[in-house]
């Protein structure tokens, strides 16, 4: 056989060496530095230096990748449902229980591209529904804001609009309190770990688990940073319902909030300062608009409701002597918060209090001089000094779509990637704010004919009012949906009420269903013909370690070194499978646009002239790139160090490289997004969205405890007892890592095989499970009125009482019986979630807090629903 | 004396993220490396087996792991067992000879730590190899286990040294074999081992309803201190690394003084706050 080569690649879960022998890949490791990559960065705090290792870190989904690569799941050729014929019978009624049958990528192009131009002589383009999932396998060119827009904006279709699922309450909430509407309301984190390693004694861990998510694709880069602040002594305290696995490895105190209540504490916590003088008044006084009235309302001056840690306790089960002493010691030391993962984000954003919860984080960094050396909002994942001035564009910044409607491309790529002369963009007339396009969150009631009206159109990242721009479903003057194309399909484990995008497949509106995925599994087996994508290490693309950008500008900070890789084409695409991008081209031939898709290029050329569009030419040519692999940007020493909001603690210009606020939106570059500039605990953009007649129960104007609609205290807990969150998995990025009989499934705390089968894991407390005659090992049924899933039981210590924890984004949807109507084995959890809005024009998802019921299962179907 | 492989593994700094276990079936199944073992089955096999013990009672509790590869034991019992189809290589690592390993069921029950597993299809045991043929091979450059390669924390890091330089290292940094009364000496050694196999007792001090900082908190058996404690601003201590058997803890809070008698059987105490 051929001799063994080490080829380049990235991931999800950070750059790899490909092992390649005799066209297979033989494995997958991290990078590790040559003394030809350039030198480190080093800090010096507290009289020491601190300085990274020479080497990348993966995630274990990346570590395990090969059996995504290599597994029984891949889906190898195109098929066509058994029953399903275009001309004649469609049997709709049998979509997700028909088999397949192997069809050619010439009949599959035929089925397609007939109903594609029927639907568009009969209905008009946006009678087609498209849309992709939130994430995506690594690589810019193939992304879905790059190759997925550039076909379908040409092709013409109908978007499905993801709601801004990661930010939700920081989105509907925060944005309104200090802006930053381009970081859909988290945070800048810029220069963070300099100024924490020097000035930290304490971080607040709030909804953060950062050894599990990284903040982003960054595996365990800021891993290290964590320990070396645990040796220089500074405290670390987890607010999380689940004792979560980075409280569980340096946490010195854990609390254990019932679901729904955080902001309880949060409210107790700013009462104990006020009572007590202990929070920056002159700071407050300066940087905040509403506070006086504010204080009165947490006093209980204004609802007879002083918000005392005794009357905290009994929102959240806390005892009133640990919220006091974590105020106290809050109050005395240089403490950062750390809400979410990212700085912003956070499990608790996306439940029923997200929007309270958001504020509240806001609040409480505010009252303690927020920018400030020593005190900021710092999740310890963002922040290590690199090069800033250097430009390589995120996978959100539209790659070969240049799409400034929908992708970050007008921020600055367009304009460097496409010379308007030999090379074009592809806009869409359909999916922007004149246009028609729909919620994600609302897929099964688009499909099912009904009509609805929403506020905002996605990630609504424009300006701070954006979200608050009413729409509705079907747009005036546009089609109901008619078909649907779907890219991938985790929305049974990853959405709201989940057995509704199982029913919505079987309504007799729904002409025909495309599944242009990798795997089969999740939604696949409902669609009519079935297109097989390839994985990133069957085709050619490029990107940088963790580089989002878009809504996380410079998020890459999340890594210890700038790491640009080619991600090399290893092996050839398995079976008959294609890079989606040649799938596109195929279709674009088809449908008689073909050279206006490729522009006479492969995928390698767009890398190429992606390539020669970024700042990489200053430090290699594309030649020696493409020799080496992986390029390593130098340290810039010369690189001015800004720290997040220091400008706005000290009422200077803003001199950090974050995008925004713009000039239209601030006076002189000084002070914050909002109206008022300042930190607003009363919004001036949700009063006058009041005053004109728009009012929301869960959001009033002011940062307000308001009782999250699904908690302990709602009706349906009388019925359904135990609180379920449902954080993101460990061992999986969403469903990518898991089913598909990959290594992550034999992980002991993924899935556990009971006879043959591996079941997902609800994790209950002692004390729960006692109650009910469960024990380790058992299998359980989940359930509410919503629906009921099938799961292996965990008992143990890391909830309290009355709180059970499940991972979301099961990539297995395996009905016991009618599909959407029957209990599912796969473990599915998102089924139990609600798919009520956070509150009436805040239309983001809430899936953290579901109340449900569990026992022991009998081995029925439950086919109920 | 030949230089000596081996693995040190800090229970400290493990949190189970599977790196390890995820780097190990993805350097053997579906790779078979003639001369030092046929290829992993793709399920059922964990070379790198990380145990998981859960300690104490909501909210005072941790889980603590235990990677566990084969030991690569000095006098190892499978070795003895194995009629020669197990031997033990100058460098310390224990191999399995495939020829010989085939239809011997039997050697899976030989080793007393369960790192032997069967491959039901291609009828012979196997184990973890140290990744022997990535270490005797020049073009691996990080010249370590793929497990240790992996390992983000820090907890595993792999040690070709010789063995009185070992000896040093585990007398300095409290090194400790796994199951220690079987006396294989292996040359997988672990640092901060209590935390997996003792037990602890934590609580928290109040006076006046609050939590009480700077408690000294003693731990005694037979009238003998054993630790002792300062608490921190939440009130809280935690005395680690127990045997079972009786102790007192003794709290002087605030010039007033209480103590109690716990025992220890097996499992860790979470005492709960303790007013004054
Ligand atoms: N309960 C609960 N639910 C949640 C959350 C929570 O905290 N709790 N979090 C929410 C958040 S923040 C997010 S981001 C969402 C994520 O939820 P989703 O984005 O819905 O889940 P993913 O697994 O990322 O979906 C990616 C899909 O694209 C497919 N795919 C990947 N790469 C390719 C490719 O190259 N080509 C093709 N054709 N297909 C590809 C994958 O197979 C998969 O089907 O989950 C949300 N859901
Ligand atoms: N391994 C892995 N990493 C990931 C992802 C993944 O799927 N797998 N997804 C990526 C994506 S798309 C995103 S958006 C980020 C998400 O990053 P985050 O939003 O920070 O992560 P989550 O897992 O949703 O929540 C973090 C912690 O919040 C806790 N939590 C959940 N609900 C509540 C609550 O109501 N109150 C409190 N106090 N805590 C709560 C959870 O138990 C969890 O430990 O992670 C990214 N990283
Ligand atoms: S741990 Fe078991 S298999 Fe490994 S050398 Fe010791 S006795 Fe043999
Ligand atoms: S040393 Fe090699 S064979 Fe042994 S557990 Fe680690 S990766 Fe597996
Ligand atoms: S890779 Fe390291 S931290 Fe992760 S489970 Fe293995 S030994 Fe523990
Ligand atoms: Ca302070
Ligand atoms: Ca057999
Ligand atoms: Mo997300």
């Amino acid at each position: 056989g051929s001799q063994e080569v080490r080829m380049t690649n990235s991931s999800t879960g950070g750059p790899v060496f490909v092992y390649v022998k005799d066209g297979k890949i033989v494995r997958l490791t991290p990078m590790d530095f040559d003394e030809t990559d350039p030198e480190s960065w080093k800090i010096e705090a507290r009289g020491k230096v601190f300085t990274p290792p020479r080497k990348t870190t993966i995630a274990p989904f990346t570590a395990g990748q090969k059996s995504m690569v290599y597994s029984d799941k891949r889906i190898l050729y195109p098929m066509k449902r058994v029953d399903f014929d275009p001309n004649g019978e469609r049997n709709i009624q049998n979509r997700g229980v028909s088999g397949y049958e192997r069809i050619s990528w010439d009949e599959a192009a035929e089925i397609v591209c007939g109903e594609v131009n029927r639907i568009k002589r009969e209905y008009g383009p946006s009678a087609i529904l498209s849309t992709p999932s939130s994430h995506h396998l690594w690589g810019n060119v193939g992304y879905r804001h790059s190759t997925y827009f550039r076909f379908m904006n040409m092709m013409g279709f109908t978007y499905a609009d993801h709601n801004p699922d990661s930010w939700e309450g920081w989105h509907w909430g925060g944005m309104h309190m200090w802006g930053f509407s381009w970081r859909l309301g988290n945070p800048e984190q810029y220069d963070l770990l300099e100024d924490g390693l020097k000035y930290a004694e304490m971080i607040v861990f709030w909804s953060s688990d950062p050894e599990v998510n990284s903040g982003i694709y960054a595996a365990f880069e800021s891993t290290i940073r964590r320990k070396w602040l645990k040796d220089l002594g500074v405290k670390m305290v987890f607010i999380d319902p689940f004792f979560n696995h980075t409280a569980n490895w340096i946490g010195d105190k854990w609390f254990s909030p019932k679901t729904g209540t955080d902001h309880a504490l949060s409210f107790a916590i700013a009462y104990t300062w006020l009572t007590e003088g202990s929070y920056d008044k002159e700071y407050v006084a300066t940087h905040a608009y509403g506070f006086e009235e504010w204080s009165e309302y947490v006093l209980g001056k204004t609802d007879g409701e002083p918000k005392t840690c005794e009357w905290a306790e009994k929102e959240t089960g806390i005892p009133a002597c640990d919220i006091r002493a974590l105020a106290r010691e809050w109050g005395k030391k240089n403490t950062y918060l750390a809400a979410g993962g990212l700085g912003g984000w956070g499990g608790a954003c996306r439940a029923t209090h997200g929007i309270e919860w958001s504020r509240g984080m806001i609040a409480l960094a505010t009252m303690q001089g927020m920018g400030k050396p020593g005190s900021n909002m710092w999740s310890t994942t963002q922040g290590a000094p690199l090069d800033t001035e250097f430009y390589f564009p995120g996978y959100a910044e539209g790659g070969i779509s240049g799409d400034c409607d929908n992708s970050a491309a007008g921020f600055k790529f367009a304009w460097r990637m496409f010379d308007g002369k030999t090379t074009f963009p592809s806009p869409s007339n359909i999916n922007n704010g004149q246009g028609q396009h729909i919620p994600r969150l609302k897929i099964p009631e688009c499909i099912m004919g009904k009509e609805f009206q929403w506020s905002g159109k996605g990630f609504c990242g424009g300006d701070i009012p954006h979200q608050m721009h009413q729409y509705q479903y079907p747009a005036p003057g546009y089609s109901r949906i008619k078909m649907y194309w779907k890219y991938g399909g985790p929305h049974i484990g990853t959405m709201t009420a989940t057995n509704r995008y199982a029913k919505m497949y079987t309504d007799s509106e729904l002409d025909f269903v495309v599944s242009q995925s990798i795997w089969f599994e999740g939604e696949v087996p409902f669609a009519d013909v079935i297109l097989p994508a390839c994985t990133n290490y069957e085709r050619w693309d490029i990107s940088e370690f963790a580089n989002c950008s878009g809504y996380i500008p410079d998020n890459y900070t999340l890594c210890n070194h700038r790491v640009i890789s080619l991600q090399m084409k290893c092996i050839e695409p398995l079976g008959e499978s294609k890079s989606d991008y040649d799938i596109y081209a195929f279709f674009a031939k088809k449908l008689g646009f073909e050279g206006q898709f490729t522009e006479g290029k492969d995928e390698l050329a767009w890398v190429e002239q992606y390539y020669n569009a970024t700042d990489c030419p200053k430090l290699m040519t594309f030649a020696d790139f493409f020799k080496k692999g992986y390029l390593v940007v130098p340290d810039n020493t010369t690189r001015k160090k800004t720290v997040a909001l220091r400008w706005f603690a000290e009422e200077r210009e803003k001199d950090t490289p974050d995008w925004g606020p713009r000039c239209n939106n601030s006076v002189g570059y000084k002070g914050l997004q909002t109206q008022t500039g300042k930190v607003e605990f009363i919004a001036t953009s949700i009063k006058r969205f009041e005053e004109q007649g728009f009012v929301d129960e869960y959001r009033p104007a002011m940062h307000t405890y308001v009782k999250a609609w699904e908690s302990h205290h709602c009706e349906l807990a009388k019925k359904y007892p135990l609180g379920m969150l449902s954080p993101h998995p460990r061992f999986s990025m969403h469903t990518m890592g898991d089913g598909k009989d990959s290594f992550m499934n034999d992980i002991k705390d993924h899935r556990v095989e009971v006879d043959g089968y591996s079941y997902w894991i609800i994790r209950i407390n002692s004390e729960d499970a006692a109650a009910r005659g469960i024990k380790e090992g058992d299998l359980v049924r989940a359930f509410n009125d919503r629906g009921s899933v099938i799961l292996y039981a965990q008992v143990g210590e890391r909830t309290q009482p009355g709180t059970v924890h499940s991972y979301e984004s099961c990539a297995v949807y395996d009905p016991l019986g009618k599909p959407g109507c029957s209990a599912d084995r796969g473990g599915c959890v998102n089924i139990l979630t609600p798919d009520r809005y956070m509150s009436k024009y805040a239309c983001g998802m809430a899936p953290n807090s579901a109340q449900i019921e569990v026992e022991k299962w009998n081995g029925d179907i439950y086919e109920i629903y | 004396m030949m230089k000596q492989k081996y693995i040190v593994i800090d229970v400290r700094w493990c949190h189970d993220c599977n790196n390890c276990f995820m780097g190990c079936k993805d350097e053997h199944v579906d790779n078979n490396w003639e001369g030092y073992t046929a290829a992993q089955p793709r399920h059922g096999h964990r070379w790198m087996n990380i145990e998981r013990r859960e300690r104490g009672k909501y909210s005072r509790n941790d889980v603590k792991f235990l990677p566990m590869p084969c030991q690569h034991c000095e006098n190892a019992p499978c070795v003895a067992a194995s009629k020669g189809a197990i031997t033990r290589r100058e460098d310390g690592i224990v191999m399995i000879d495939m020829v010989a390993a085939k239809g011997n069921k039997e050697l899976v029950d030989s080793c007393p730590y369960g790192a032997i597993y069967w491959n039901d299809e291609a009828d012979i045991a196997q184990k973890c190899t140290m990744c022997a043929h990535l270490l005797d091979s020049a073009e691996w450059a990080p010249k370590m286990p793929r497990c240790v390669h992996n390992c983000p924390t820090g907890s595993m890091s792999f040690y070709d040294c010789e063995p009185e330089e070992m000896a040093k290292l585990a007398a300095a940094e409290g090194l400790e074999a796994y199951k220690a009364e079987l006396g294989t000496n292996p040359h997988v050694l672990y640092k901060n081992l209590f935390m997996f196999t003792k037990n602890f007792v934590a609580g928290g001090i109040t006076v006046d309803g609050d939590c009480f900082e700077n408690a000294t908190v003693t731990l005694e058996q037979d009238g003998k201190v054993l630790q002792t404690a300062q608490t921190n601003f939440f009130g809280d201590f935690k005395f680690d690394g127990l045997e079972d058997g009786e102790y007192t803890v003794k709290v002087d809070a605030a010039g007033k003084a209480q103590s109690s008698n716990v025992t220890i059987a097996g499992k860790s105490l979470n005492l709960g706050f303790i007013a004054f």
